[in-house]
């Protein structure tokens, strides 16, 4: 059995087969594999009688489980409009010099994405991002790179 | 019954009614786009909008039930101009191609944008940079054509239970989409063709092969042989001005000839021989169940039906034995004609073009798969749906309505009444039996005039069994038998039916398959509009062209005596194996 | 009339002493068994009769919630606590659950109670996923509790994945049963048809907590609070250009201008009252508009905007929120989100006229009545407000 098989087999037996598992399942995967794979899903669609596009539909609803290759860690900048009038642009412009990757791309080494967020709920401490589970508020670009050296 | 008011008409309907069939009841139309008959409720194209005194939104009418005293107006300016600009959102993400487009006419946006007076791009054009996937043979998906009404996505899940399309994503970049984005080719799409039959616009259709035709046609070193599966003749009318159930199969032939093909043959000569083949196959493998006791996959399937097929070769791979390895008529049609006939009407099998007209899309599919090269050429080189030789009829300048009957020509063209009613659901198994009991009693099957009302109609999975009684000495192993059958029709259903097989709990000897719901009546290739009324009449065209048939067994189809007599032998025989049976693939489970 | 910072803070430290019911501590198990001595019918009278509407946004009063679902006769019934909190410019339920989780649980068992509901599940945006072990603590140390105390209901987390609609009570539920978060056709409604097709409460993360203090105290201090409409206080999260950003929880039925005194920088031009779904408000109607469901409604956020901000902007951001949003479903949210922002660039960039703006506001007429769900209703408060009231930063 594959790698990717026995760890759904894993997952699956932690939450079960009924369609109401399939996000905890999904939000496992991702955490365990960086982002949703196309095997994986293949995988969840056998174990939930499932077909693999329907899997794909629904994971691909959800942003952060778009079965999109992502890094290692996932930094998540927030785009709003607060967030903005505090100097989000600035951070944008500094992590993208620091990492050498665009907003939405994925550095070289395959260690950090780079993805804007819709709001993350820190509007008051603005500039705010996400690197993975955890956040980063009143960035100015030299906090967010020394936030983004603890990786 | 509840009571209400639609446009101030008083109405009474059933409690539970949506306000749109409501309306309808009373000679109103609400016009829509992601209702559909056959699929359950959506409610998210908003063009059903209506006004609901009390409200403060407008109402999608198909979505919402009707209560008591309600006041339902159903044209006020406030709707129109609703409607009006949701249809403007619409022609925006749909690029208009229309006077090219396969569903020129035929659109229900374009009714829909004519009936409103909307211009084409009141709104900024959001259709570019979509992808056109061309990778299947049978189905062609546009994605710069789709409005995302989800029909096909319903379809393709309730009707099928496949779900090979789902609705992908969110928002502004949501699309109807496959397994990660991939070519319908690299998919478990079957090419049924259902999701076709109900897209309102020309986003999904079928791959067109109308100019391969007719440069055939214009070539003169090619002769040019056509077929027509028995559910053509029953819905062709629909694309010519007809009502669904008008019978047009006289006119169809002169139609074909006027057209330039050098023969009109018929798929039901072939439906005849398949029963032929499929029905000693049948009784072979009960003798070896039940004399030899030898291990053999029972019950037998059906495998007339490409989407079928290929369902079960992605879904059920393990119990691929249980499909009988008949071909499907129409691929037992091309090797024949490029053998058989080709001898006997002395023209070399290259220069011969073998064209079919099918109710359905799959079988494009199937004459591309790589195994049907019996004849040592293409068996089938080109395959039309009903509604792609209804554009051709009317290319062709004819006036079809005062067309004269035309007989099909001989050698392949002779039919029974049993393969007519292959066109519709339970059609093959009542064919396979009214031979099968014959063959093995030497008498008729006990029903009235032959009908075996059993396995007829419309429920997704219908069963009957005959008791074997009176055999003749040869088949005196199945005296007593209660021989048991089911017939399974749309994808969905066939799935009830092959997991009783995978769970080794299947109570039957055979079982008939069709991968459309109604059976080919419904097929993918057929007339649009589909819906069970329309489905209904079909059949009902189709079991009195049966009734009115010289012949009504297959066995006594006298051009399938004579091929056995002159060309293959006998059923099953060496030269059967060879051109008429065949073997599946296992593919990719998900 | 500008207020220095300390003096604001000075004033919003007496509003605050005035108004404190979100953030005070508070006994559960008090709480619990003050519920478990009342009958369900006079949970819900004390509720219905506070006036309490639900805080999340939409304002549907939620006594009457309640006994919807507490009518319905089903062996299940669910209290879900919609803690989908996406709205831009929201982050009060974030810290309501930082700091008060215990009063939210009991707020899901008091309705429990109510509407005699054997299953709890929190529902938790993916944003706030680090929340979560902490909250799950707390839990278990809850449901322990309510054990002890002869519920028969227990509460259960779930996490969302990043999707603005899930805040969308029937999307929620979708999202909950594990497929897309794709509103629901209504009716049925939730409280007979919700979550696996049972009777289902969904309230909002706030709503839960005034509701355990009604129950706690009694509905009289909170009728005491707000207008006739909009009775009570509500948190609201204050951000943008203001020199006190943050979350406060205030008496509803105040005016903009008494709400910019508070907390503008003296320069405000417009406030965003409700989030990008919200209607944003000019400086000219700050005396006239009152925050509460009489005037403009609000989940709780206030974003302030001060005259060096470009209108154009801030409308853009909004509507790139909805295109991305948006569950993409139905068509006017769907391509009526993307025509509005199109719309306003091509006219901002000279390639439409500035008369094509009367046609993207006929559009937003049209969203407001044939979205399918609220989301793509509010749409064309933020485009309708912001295009009315600033013109000439659009065309410009």
């Amino acid at each position: 059995m594959s790698s990717t098989a026995e760890l759904v087999q894993t997952i699956v037996g932690k939450h079960g087969t009924r369609r109401e598992h399939l996000l905890p399942i999904l939000q496992d995967l991702a955490k365990e594999q960086r982002y949703v794979t196309e095997d994986a899903m293949i995988e969840v669609a056998r174990a939930l009688d499932l077909s693999a596009a329907e899997v794909y539909g629904t994971a691909s609803f959800y942003t952060f489980l778009e079965p999109v290759p992502t890094g290692e860690h996932v930094i998540r900048i927030c785009k709003t409009i607060t967030c903005y009038m505090k100097g989000k642009d600035e951070v944008i412009k500094a992590i993208e010099d620091h990492l050498r990757v665009k907003l939405g791309g994925t550095t070289t080494d395959g260690k950090f994405s780079f993805f804007a967020a819709n709001c993350i709920g820190w509007c008051h401490e603005g500039p705010a991002m996400l690197i993975d589970d955890k956040v980063y508020t009143k960035l100015t670009p030299k906090k967010a790179i020394d936030a983004i050296n603890e990786y | 019954m509840v009571k209400l008011t639609i446009n101030k008409i008083p109405v009474s309907v059933e409690p539970g009614t949506s306000i749109l069939e409501a309306a309808r009841k009373v000679g109103i139309t609400v016009p829509s786009l992601c209702y559909h008959k056959d699929l359950c409720i959506a409610g998210n194209c908003r063009v059903c909008l209506v006004e609901v005194k009390g409200e403060r939104t407008l109402t999608a009418s198909c979505a919402v039930p009707v209560y008591e005293g309600m006041e339902v107006f159903t044209n006020t300016l406030k709707v129109r101009n609703a409607r009006k600009n949701v249809i403007e959102l619409l022609l925006s993400e749909h690029r208009c191609d229309c006077l090219k487009c396969e569903k020129n006419g035929k659109c229900e946006l374009q009714d829909l944008a004519q009936e409103y007076r909307v211009e084409e791009k009141s709104f900024i054009d959001l259709s570019i940079g979509k992808r056109i996937d061309r990778s299947s043979p049978a189905i062609e998906k546009d994605d710069s054509k789709c409005i995302r009404c989800q029909r096909c996505v319903r379809t393709c899940a309730e009707l099928q239970d496949v779900s090979a399309l789902t609705v992908a994503r969110k928002g502004e970049h949501m699309f109807i989409s496959t397994f990660m984005h991939k070519p319908l080719a690299d998919v478990v799409c079957t090419n049924c063709g259902q999701c076709v039959n109900r897209c309102p616009t020309g986003a999904l259709v079928e791959r067109n092969y109308m100019e391969e035709v007719w440069e055939a046609i214009d070539d003169p070193k090619k002769h040019v042989v056509v077929q027509t599966a028995p559910a053509v003749r029953i819905a062709l009318g629909e694309d010519l001005g007809y009502d669904p159930g008008e019978r047009v199969t006289g006119k169809m032939v002169t139609a074909l000839k006027r057209m330039g093909f050098d023969k009109v043959f018929d798929t039901d000569f072939t439906a005849d021989l398949t029963i032929m083949e499929e029905g000693t196959e049948l009784l072979t493998r009960l003798k070896q169940a039940l004399v030899d006791k030898e291990k053999v996959a029972l019950p037998m399937f059906t495998s007339c039906s490409p989407g079928w097929i290929k369902y079960i070769e992605h879904e059920f791979s393990n119990n691929l034995d249980n499909l009988s390895t008949c071909k499907s008529p129409q691929q037992m049609f091309g090797p024949l004609a490029k053998t058989y006939y080709a001898e006997k009407a002395g023209i070399d099998p290259k220069d011969i073009v073998c064209v079919s007209v099918m109710p359905c899309t799959a079988k494009k599919y199937e004459a591309r798969r790589p195994e049907m090269k019996a004849s040592g050429f293409r068996d089938v080189d080109i395959v039309l749906t009903t509604r792609e030789l209804a554009k051709m009829i009317k290319q062709g300048g004819n006036d079809f309505r005062h067309m004269e009957e035309g007989e099909f020509d001989s050698l392949l063209g002779k039919s029974t009444g049993a393969a007519v009613i292959f066109g519709a659901t339970g059609g093959v198994m009542e064919a396979a039996l009214r031979t099968a009991y014959e063959i093995v009693t030497g008498h008729e099957v006990p029903f009235p005039n032959l009908n075996i009302m059993p396995v007829r109609g419309m429920e997704g999975v219908r069963e009957a069994s005959i008791k074997i009684e009176g055999c003749v000495d040869a088949w005196k192993f199945l005296e007593g038998v209660e021989l048991k059958v089911a017939v399974a029709h749309g994808l969905a259903n066939a799935r009830k039916v092959m997991k009783q097989v995978a769970e080794g709990t299947s109570p039957y000897h055979f079982v008939e398959v069709m991968a459309c719901p109604g059976g080919c009546l419904g097929g993918g290739g057929q007339p649009i509009p589909t819906d069970m009324e329309t489905r209904k009449k079909r059949a009902m065209a189709i079991y009195e062209e049966d009734e009115h048939m010289e012949f009504r067994k297959s066995h006594e189809n006298p051009e399938v005596k004579l091929i056995y007599d002159d060309f293959l032998e006998k059923p099953l025989g060496h030269k059967s194996h060879e051109l008429l049976h065949t073997h599946y693939t296992k593919r990719m489970t998900k | 009339m500008v207020l220095d910072r300390e003096t604001k803070l000075k004033k919003l430290k007496e509003h605050q002493t005035k108004v404190n019911m979100i953030f005070q501590d508070q006994d559960c198990g008090q709480m619990l068994d003050k519920c478990l001595s009342m009958s369900p019918d006079e949970i819900i009278a004390e509720v219905t009769e506070s006036g309490l509407k639900g805080r999340g946004g939409a304002g549907f009063p939620t006594g009457l919630k309640w006994k919807f679902a507490a009518e319905q006769k089903s062996d299940v019934k669910y209290v879900i606590c919609n803690a989908d909190e996406g709205e831009p410019g929201t982050f009060k339920d974030r810290q309501i659950l930082e700091e008060q989780a215990a009063k939210v649980f009991a707020g899901m068992a008091i309705c429990s109670r109510a509407v005699n509901a054997s299953e709890g599940i929190i529902y938790l945006r993916g944003e706030y996923n680090y929340l979560r072990p902490r909250l799950q603590e707390e839990l278990d140390a809850f449901n322990k509790k309510l054990k002890e105390k002869g519920f028969k209901f227990s509460i259960i987390i779930k996490s969302g994945s990043g999707a603005y609609v899930c805040g969308e009570e029937t999307a929620l539920i979708e999202s909950l049963e594990g497929y897309r978060g794709e509103p629901r056709n209504k009716p049925p409604y939730p409280v007979s048809h919700g979550y696996m097709n049972k009777p289902t409460v969904v309230n909002n993360v706030e709503t839960l907590v005034y509701c355990a203090m009604i129950i706690r105290m009694g509905n009289k201090e909170f009728l005491q609070l707000g207008t006739k409409d909009s009775r009570g206080a509500k948190v609201f999260s204050v951000s943008g250009d203001a020199d006190v950003e943050g979350i406060y929880e205030l008496e509803l039925g105040m005016t903009i201008r008494e709400f910019v005194d508070l907390f503008g920088d003296g320069d405000t031009k417009a406030v965003q009252v409700g989030g990008s779904s919200g209607h944003c408000v000019p400086r000219r109607d700050f005396e006239k508009t009152i925050i509460g469901f009489e005037g403009v409604p609000t989940g709780g956020s206030m974003m302030l905007f001060n005259s060096s901000r470009s209108m154009y902007h801030v409308l853009h951001n909004y509507l790139e929120f909805f295109c991305e949003e948006s569950c993409g479903q139905c068509t006017p949210c769907r391509v009526g989100s993307q025509q509005l922002l199109r719309g306003i660039e091509a006219i901002k960039k000279g390639e439409k006229p500035p008369e094509y703006l009367n046609e993207l506001k006929k559009l937003a007429e049209t969203m407001k009545v044939a979205a399918k769900c609220g989301l793509g209703q509010s749409v064309p408060n933020p485009f309708l407000s912001i295009v009315n009231n600033f013109y000439e930063e659009i065309i410009f």
